[in-house]
Parts: structure tokens; C-alpha cells; sequence
């Protein structure tokens, strides 16, 4: 039997679906804007659809947050901090967070559904990653509140005080919770601004923030697009910008908030190099390969897109890995067998085609999977490009998508070369047995984050964020207070 | 017999540890307070800052490669010869700052001891600045603040080596490399003082003085997509041109602060990144 025989009948293993409930979502038809503590009513604003990319179908509308809906938001911001946030005490703003953590908890399926309805990703991931990591870190930043004095930025580090945060569509609740956790710890107030695409669990998040008690005008949300992200950043009454998101927009936002007397900290994009060393267990290395690039359908800034591999495994590296392609089970995100889900919007889709069309046209090798793939919705079957040179665009540019570039190399030396010859910097991982070699490795690598024999792990307490064009500035652990404290 | 005639120093660029004059053959007249004529000096070109980055870039993986111990002791070597020098410090300043011998003397001397207490932070900073996380896995997880490479200075133009020690004696202490812009009209206590790192064992590029026009330098320091971060401290009114431009290739932008109380380590955070590292834990 040939190896590719093989392949196609191990691919052609069935399970039976195994789908969780949409109606679990209870979503609403429509959304208004989450203003003082209270939902305005969706009447009152131009609304927009958002859709579950999986089916193209919309699952509801929300509200297009204009310039002055903006303002109102930052006047309502600047309101609860002045009168109220900065008056209650760190145990306090404490006990809202754990109240925050503990009702994500509770609502965490609701939420997962949510989220897999409006981002595409699989609902093992959502269930398993995004919302218990979000109420991790409200658990982890609510202990801060009130040991801000021990934080090791001086005896009585103060807010910064109004933060405006822009949030990307590919971890819609954990980038939220990473914004907001640590901004409200410090005794910030803030006004939110989701995706464009994936702006439905932040409001079932307003929900949630009501439940808990929160003060009035603490938490603001702005559902919106790019022209309300724009509103945001220019704000005179905004103290601090955060944003998460590409390195075209974060330049463009670095260059407004420039000789003003904002604050600015950018997660930006990435192109991660996964080295792989002979000496490394194959099959780990598989599975560390396939989570690093299409976890979330390679949507993450931090994915292992470009895998080098030394030269003398080189073979049986990507043999296994695209066997290993093969066998991943594409579709219906709602599916519980489901590794990778849709893409999430048409023209994420189309950027994914253009750069890949550029692999081709530029000589590398490509091999896609022969998965099927559904007739609606926006899909893009896992593909691995090898023979990839580093002048080529798919070794540069972040494709954000379920997109593998194999490069090989001979020395340590090599390897860092190249996996240093970006401009970005975000983060690396490192295969090897030999602990030594590993941690040479990781003090040479130019990167925010360095996975040695795993990838894409978080966690509250450990810092992420990256170097060079990949951004500055830390979200979680100790570090992530510094972006909201005025040290 | 008559009188002796003294020999009046020409004042160069230090660069990649050796003193080139300006590419482009200018120099400029550098005049003390009091309006006499102190020397020509080098006017640096966008080439020859360019030449500086180059330097840098390379002095840099050295400088940070060295144990921190030895960075420490370089730092250290630098201060002492600043103090056997310290006469010729106290003069230029005078005559540069045009303040008394007295304020001059003190002036050196908290210069010098900036330099102590930056070299001292060498081998502290990743215990301060980095830690262990503990995260919910079997991994040991670790953050320490690495350097952010190459970072441009434009010292300020008032304090003429005080000013200039605390610019560049932060980022370089946290192991990156500078290439800095001395103060236009006040250049010369900066010159004098990065002569000394020739002697002092720092590795030829990781610190790297131009002099010249502060206007015509600097917008190419900020645009130079191989400088990863900017103080743009000592700027004055062009500080916000320079921190829109830096915007063009992400760099970390500082700026001093008008407050008293301004905490020492943000121009030091400011120059590092954070490296987390995940390693498994496991048999």
C-alpha cells in the first residue's frame, strides 16, 4: 500500500457529527451601544449585521458607533473615573473583577457558542481556550487591585485614567478581557472597541458587567468599524491607547497619538518562526507544528508560520506534517470533532488567496489539503508551502490564515539567522531535547515570546507581546500593569 | 624666550571607536557662553549617521553578548576615567554652560556619579525588571527584559554632559547600543567624555557621538528603520515631527518629563523588552 493510499483512509475516518447549540447564544436581533452602564436602543444608531462566517448568515445587528456616540463614551468614561473608579479602593475594584471572573464562568457556554457563531473558530477551542482563559485573567488582575504598591513601579503607582482599547476579531472575549482586566485593576475606566466582525460576545460581556454591579460609565462599548476606531484614538479625552491589531494600523495610530500626551502600547502582527532541531521527538513536533499554525485557522498574530526545520530531518519532518494535514478536520465549527473552522470574514479570505497565489506564482511548492470543504460560508483548506525562500512573500508578510512556510536550515547559527531576518519580532518556538542548545537559541531569538517544545500557550501571569514591528508594551503578568499605571 | 604656544584640539566624531571627522569634510564653530570662539567641530552628514547605526548594530550583539558582570566593569572603568579627567570636564563645561567653576565641579561630579550608579545596574536590572511566572502547566515559565537593540538619542542641548550621561548611559547600561546626537551648541563635554569609553574597554560602536546640526541629524535618526528606539528628549520643538516619524518603522519613543519626580527606570523600561520563555517540564 502506497503512503498517499494510506493517507486518504485514515482521512476518510468518520464520526458523526457531534454539534453543540446555536441556541444556547440567545442572542438578540439587535444590539444599541453599552453607554453609562446601561444599552442605548438600537434604534437610535445606524446598525450593521454581523455574520456567522461559517454560514454567511446574519446573527445580528449592532450598532455603528458615529464620532459622537465616541464621545459620549469617553464623557461617561471620564465621569465614572473622576466621581466614582478613582474613589474606590483596590479591594474594591478587587471584588468587581472576581465578581467579572466568576460570571464568565457561569456563563461559559453561552459564551463559547457565542463566540464560534461569530468568529467561525471551533467550539472545542472556544470552549477549551478563549473563555477560560478570559476568566483567568479577570481572576488574575483582580488580585492585583489592591497590591499595586507591591508591583515594583514605585510606593503608589497612579491609573493613567481614561483608556481607550481596540480589540482584533480573532480571540473576541480574551482580548477584552486582556484589555479591560488590567486597566480596571489599575483603576482605569475604559471604553472598549470590538471588531467589526466579532463585536457580539463583548456586548453579552456588557451583560455580564451589569450582573456584576460595576459602577456606571467603568466599562464603555462601542461597536463600530474602522471609522470609530479612528474616533476613539483621536479623542482629546482619551489618556491611553491600546490597541491590538495589524502593524499597518498600529503604525498609523502610532504616528496620531504622536505629540500627544497619550499613552500607547500596540500588539501587532507577526510571522513566527518554529525551529525544529534533528534531535527533537518527531511526533511532538507534529502536533507542536500543526497547533502552531492552525490553532484558530492561523488567525494568531503569534502563529508558527514560517517552520524551519534542519536539513538532515528536513524530509521526515514534512512528510509526517503533511500527513498530519490530511487528517485535520475541517468545517462546521459548531461541530465539536471540528480542528479547523471558517475563515473569519470574505475579506480575510481574499487577503489569505492574494499571498497565497504570490507562494505559487514565486516558486515554492504547495500542497493543500484534500479536505472538503462546506459550499457556504468563508473556508480555506490548510496549506503547507515548501521549498520556501526567505525573499518570498509568504516567508515576509503575516498571512493571518491556516498557511505553513517550510524553510530548512543546517547550524544553530543558521536558524537564528533566519528566523531573525523579519521585521517583526513576536514570538518563536524551539524544538530540541537539548536544554542548552534551547535556551542558546532563546537568548539570540529577537522575540516577545518563546515556546521551547510547545506552542501557542497563555496565561495570565506571563507577559506577551512583541519586539520590533510586532509592537511594544506587555499584556499579562506583572508587566501588564505598566501600561496602565502613569509610571 | 616666547611664549609657548598651545595646541588647540580639533574635536571629532566618535565612531566605532575611532574619531573620524565628518564625511562630508564640515565642521561648525562652536562658540562658549560667552560668545568666544571655543573650536571647530565636526558637522556630521546623514552618511556618517548611517555609518554610526551600521556600528552599532554590530557593536551591540558583543556589548549585550558580555556577562553583565562585565558590562558592569566597563561602565565602572568609564567613571574612573571621567574622575582622573575630571579637571577637563569641569573646564569645557564651564566654558560650554557658561556657569561657575563651583556648579561646574558639582555638575562633573553628579555626571560621574550617574555613571556609577548606571553601571551598578547592569547585573540588577533582570532581577528588577524580569521574573519567574507561574502558570497553570507544567512548564516553567520565565520574563527577562532584553535589550531593544539600537537606540537613538538626541541629547539634550542645555545640560551638556549631565544631560548627556543620563541619556546615554540608561539605554547602554541595559546592554543596548546608542548612537547619539550631542547638544548643537554644547557638543563638546559629550565628545570629551566618549573619548574615554576608547580607554575604558567598551567595545568600539556601542556608543556613538555625532555632532553637527540637531535639525538636519535627527529626522534621519528617527526614520532609520534599523534604530529600534528614540529619546527624543533633547529635541525641543521638533520632538513631535521626530515621534511621528519614528512611527514609520514602531520604534519605543522617549521623552523626559517635565516632572520632578519622574521615576528613574522608565527610560530604562523603556529601552527593554520583555522575552517570556515557555519550557516544558517533564521526565
Amino acid at each position: 500500500m502506497t503512503e498517499h493510499a494510506l493517507t486518504s483512509e485514515l482521512g476518510a475516518l468518520a464520526y458523526d457529527a457531534a454539534p453543540e447549540s446555536a441556541q444556547i447564544a440567545h442572542l438578540q436581533p439587535s444590539y444599541g451601544l453599552f453607554l453609562d452602564g446601561a444599552f442605548t436602543s438600537p434604534a437610535q444608531h445606524e446598525q450593521f449585521a454581523s455574520l456567522n462566517p461559517a454560514t454567511e448568515e446574519s446573527l445580528a445587528t449592532v450598532a455603528l458607533a458615529s464620532p459622537s456616540d465616541v464621545d459620549r463614551a469617553v464623557a461617561s468614561a471620564r465621569r465614572a473615573y473622576t466621581k466614582v473608579w478613582s474613589k474606590t479602593t483596590g479591594a474594591q475594584r478587587a471584588k468587581y473583577l472576581y465578581r467579572i471572573a466568576r460570571l464568565i464562568q457561569e456563563r461559559s457556554r453561552e459564551l463559547a457558542v457565542v463566540e464560534t457563531l461569530d468568529n467561525g473558530k471551533p467550539i472545542r477551542e472556544s470552549r477549551d481556550v478563549d473563555i477560560p482563559l478570559a476568566a483567568a485573567h479577570f481572576f488574575y488582575y483582580a488580585g492585583w487591585a489592591d497590591k499595586l504598591e507591591h508591583a515594583g513601579f514605585g510606593v503608589n503607582p497612579r491609573p493613567v485614567g481614561v483608556a481607550g482599547q481596540i480589540i482584533p476579531w480573532n480571540f473576541p472575549l480574551l482580548m477584552a478581557a486582556w484589555k479591560l482586566a488590567p486597566a480596571l485593576a489599575a483603576g482605569n475606566t475604559c471604553v472598549l472597541k470590538p471588531a467589526e466582525t466579532t463585536p457580539l460576545s463583548a456586548l453579552i460581556l456588557a451583560e455580564i458587567l451589569q450582573q456584576a454591579g460595576l459602577p456606571d460609565g467603568v466599562v464603555n462599548i462601542v461597536t463600530g468599524d474602522g471609522t470609530t476606531g479612528a474616533a476613539l484614538v483621536d479623542h482629546p479625552g482619551v489618556d491611553k491607547i491600546a490597541f491590538t491589531g495589524s502593524t499597518e494600523v498600529g503604525r498609523l495610530i502610532q504616528e496620531r497619538v504622536a505629540g500627544t500626551p497619550k499613552r500607547l502600547t500596540l500588539e501587532l502582527g507577526g510571522k513566527g518562526a518554529n525551529i525544529v532541531f534533528e534531535d527533537a521527538p518527531i511526533d511532538e513536533v507534529i502536533e507542536g507544528i500543526i497547533d502552531g499554525i492552525f490553532f484558530n485557522q492561523g488567525h494568531v498574530c503569534c502563529a508558527g508560520s514560517r517552520l524551519l526545520v534542519q536539513e538532515s530531518v528536513a524530509d521526515e519532518v514534512l512528510r509526517r506534517l503533511l500527513r498530519r494535514v490530511d487528517q485535520l478536520r475541517v468545517g462546521d465549527p459548531m461541530d465539536k470533532n471540528t480542528d479547523v473552522g471558517a475563515i473569519n470574514s470574505a475579506a480575510q479570505l481574499e487577503r489569505i488567496r492574494e499571498l497565497t497565489a504570490f507562494g505559487e506564482e514565486e516558486g515554492a511548492t504547495r500542497y493543500t489539503s484534500a479536505c472538503e470543504l462546506p459550499e457556504k460560508g468563508y473556508w480555506f483548506a490548510p496549506t503547507v508551502f515548501a521549498d520556501v525562500a526567505q525573499s518570498h512573500r509568504i516567508a515576509r508578510d503575516e498571512v493571518f490564515g491556516p498557511v505553513l512556510s517550510v524553510l530548512t536550515f543546517r547550524t544553530p547559527e543558521e536558524a537564528v539567522a533566519k528566523a531573525n531576518n523579519s521585521k517583526y519580532g513576536l514570538a518563536c518556538g524551539v524544538w530540541s531535547e537539548k536544554g542548552s542548545r534551547t535556551l542558546w537559541v532563546a537568548q539570540r531569538l529577537r522575540a516577545g515570546v518563546i515556546w521551547a517544545n510547545t506552542y501557542n500557550k497563555f496565561d495570565p501571569t506571563s507577559p506577551f507581546g512583541g519586539v520590533r514591528e510586532s509592537g511594544f508594551g506587555r499584556e499579562g503578568g506583572r508587566h501588564g500593569l505598566e501600561a496602565y499605571l502613569n509610571v | 624666550m616666547s611664549e609657548r604656544l598651545d595646541v588647540k584640539k580639533t574635536f571629532k566624531l566618535v565612531v566605532n571607536g575611532a574619531f573620524p571627522r565628518s564625511e562630508s569634510g564640515r565642521s561648525y564653530e562652536v562658540f562658549g557662553a560667552n560668545g568666544r570662539f571655543l573650536a571647530n567641530v565636526a558637522q556630521a552628514s546623514r552618511k556618517d549617521l548611517r555609518d554610526a547605526v551600521v556600528a552599532a548594530r554590530a557593536a551591540q550583539a558583543k556589548w549585550w553578548g558580555a556577562t553583565a558582570y562585565n558590562r558592569g566593569q566597563v561602565l565602572y572603568r568609564w567613571a574612573e576615567m571621567a574622575e582622573s579627567r575630571r579637571a577637563e570636564l569641569v573646564e569645557q563645561v564651564q566654558v560650554c554652560e557658561g556657569v561657575k567653576k563651583k556648579d561646574a565641579q558639582l555638575s562633573v561630579g553628579r555626571a560621574i556619579d550617574r555613571i556609577v550608579w548606571y553601571a551598578g545596574w547592569t547585573d540588577k536590572v533582570t532581577q528588577v525588571l524580569g521574573g519567574a511566572n507561574p502558570v497553570a502547566g507544567p512548564f516553567f515559565n520565565f520574563s527577562l527584559p532584553v535589550p531593544s537593540g539600537v537606540v537613538g538619542v538626541v541629547a539634550p542641548q542645555e545640560s551638556s554632559l549631565e544631560g548627556f550621561v543620563e541619556s546615554v548611559a540608561a539605554p547602554m547600561c541595559v546592554g543596548n547600543a546608542v548612537v547619539v546626537v550631542a547638544s548643537e551648541l554644547r557638543p563638546i563635554p559629550a565628545v570629551v567624555l566618549a573619548e574615554m569609553t576608547v580607554t575604558s574597554d567598551l567595545p568600539g560602536g556601542v556608543l556613538n557621538v555625532l555632532t553637527g546640526i540637531t535639525g538636519e541629524l535627527v529626522p534621519h535618526l528617527a526614520t532609520h528603520e534599523d534604530v529600534d528606539g528614540l529619546d527624543v528628549s533633547g529635541s525641543g520643538d521638533l520632538a513631535d515631527e521626530l515621534a511621528r516619524l519614528a512611527a514609520g518603522s514602531i520604534k519605543r519613543v522617549y521623552r523626559a518629563r517635565l516632572d520632578d519626580d519622574e521615576n528613574p527606570l522608565r527610560r530604562l523600561r523603556t529601552f527593554v523588552e520583555t522575552s517570556t520563555v515557555w519550557h516544558t517540564i517533564g521526565q
